[in-house]
């Protein structure tokens, strides 16, 4: 499978002087298409940092990052403004939909934006509400949607056109354990389908849902999980400390 | 799991030297609970002062000292192998011991000892997790099960990160100076309340 987010060696820091601060330092992390990983580590550990570098949001001190096999920092504020409406897609905690659009209307914005003709823009976003198991609540604007609705209708609009990079801080944090777990199944789905996905969390639970887990601590990537753990390995004695 | 025990339970077997303590507690324990040197004769020194053990005279003069198990020693292993009298006493929990014990063997990196241990952790929940994606949405028994397990390793990492957050907070965990078992907080908390 293809490595559609690789970052090398990236740091960002913030401040100068005395007021220096170091929020991610010499990271590295690589997701191919078609795998979940999850990015796990306490408050201030650098995950939401790396995941705004890893969606080109900001830029990092030093260090590189690949979307798609193309450095980012060799393309121009136009072309880099460009990936991020084609090929990036992002879920936050709060779902951030917009309260006079209806779900279709919210999922085809990014599209639309982008210069694609209107009709063909809610095509493609009645594919992704149905994807998401929503094709009922297209009519339905925000304030008729519970908040699983809501989640799932901001992760239809994430993935909406031909999007190959997932990006997802939190995405659970506002809902419940049903909902939660239900926006879960549908990433993981989802990244089945193709889609190099990357969820940032503090929470085991989520972050179990990936096919890699990823810790940080204090701006650095320390250990993952082994991709997909077999059963014959979680039965052998624990780690020597 | 406690070292004091498994080094009464070894003496109980016949006099013996520091070093071959540790080779059999290590191969006793199929090396998950790797036990340094200096451990062995830290809880030799304290099970010779509460008179659990002693120096063995019959043994040959030579660098090492030997150690044979006292008739309180052999009592104290027999209470702790026998049923335990109150029934009310939770089970130990491997880990919390574990962690413990680390914090006092010497060259123990305990921040790493905890990842070691959530990545394990969250490795396992990752299965119990794809065994729920798998599974079928209208098998209710094996997706209570995947919940039950996963809810039960969320709670070891809970505690882990908590172990984690305080370690890094500067507590000084090596306080008390043994590690308290359940029995020895209730005892404490008895203490108090007189």
């Amino acid at each position: 499978m293809t490595t559609m987010l690789e970052m090398r060696q990236v740091s960002r820091s913030y401040g100068e002087g005395a007021a220096l601060v170091h929020a991610l330092i010499d990271a590295d992390l690589s997701v191919r298409a078609g795998e979940l990983v999850a990015v796990m580590g306490p408050s201030g550990s650098g995950k939401s940092t790396l995941l705004t570098i890893a969606g080109t949001l900001e830029e990092p001190t030093s260090g590189s990052v690949l979307i798609g096999g193309r450095d980012v920092s060799d393309l121009s504020r136009n072309d880099r403004a460009r990936l991020r409406r084609r090929s990036i897609g992002y879920v936050f905690q709060a779902f951030n939909l917009l309260a006079g659009l209806t779900a279709a209307e919210n999922v085809a914005l990014p599209l639309e934006l982008d210069g694609t003709r209107s009709g063909v823009a809610q095509r493609a976003a009645r594919v992704a509400l149905d994807q998401l198991g929503l094709g009922d609540r297209a009519g339905h604007y925000p304030d008729q949607l519970s908040g699983g609705e809501s989640q799932r209708v901001a992760i239809a609009r994430a993935i909406v056109g031909d999007r190959r990079l997932l990006l997802a801080d939190e995405p659970t944090g506002a809902l419940d354990s049903t909902n939660g777990e239900s926006v879960m199944r549908m990433l993981r789905a989802t990244s089945k389908g193709g889609v190099a996905g990357v969820v940032v969390t503090h929470d085991a639970q989520l972050a179990s849902w990936a096919d890699r887990v990823v810790f940080m601590r204090d701006g650095r990537v320390v250990d993952q999980t082994p991709p997909r753990p077999d059963v014959e390995s979680l039965l052998e004695p624990s780690p020597r400390p | 799991m406690s070292v004091r025990h498994a080094l009464l339970a070894l003496l109980g077997e016949g006099p013996k030297y520091g070093l071959q303590l540790r080779q059999e507690f290590e191969a006793g324990t199929g090396d998950v609970w790797p036990l340094n040197v200096g451990q062995v004769y830290m809880t030799l020194q304290r099970l010779e002062r509460d008179g659990l053990v002693a120096a063995d005279e019959d043994a040959d003069e030579g660098p090492q000292k030997c150690y044979r198990i006292t008739e309180a020693g052999r009592e104290e292993l027999m209470s702790w192998l026998g049923p335990p009298l109150d029934t009310g006493v939770p089970p130990r929990d491997e880990l919390v011991i574990k962690v413990l014990v680390a914090l006092r063997v010497p060259g123990v990196d305990v921040v790493d000892l905890v990842q070691a241990h959530r990545r394990r952790l969250v490795g396992m929940m990752q299965y119990f997790t794809g065994v729920k994606a798998e599974a079928d949405e209208r098998d209710g028994g094996l997706l209570l099960v995947a919940d039950a397990e996963i809810y039960r390793l969320d709670a070891v990492i809970r505690w882990l990160e908590s172990a984690e957050a305080r370690l890094r907070q500067g507590v000084d965990l090596r306080f008390p100076s043994a590690p308290l078992s359940p029995v020895a907080l209730r005892r404490r908390q008895r203490g108090m309340r007189r």
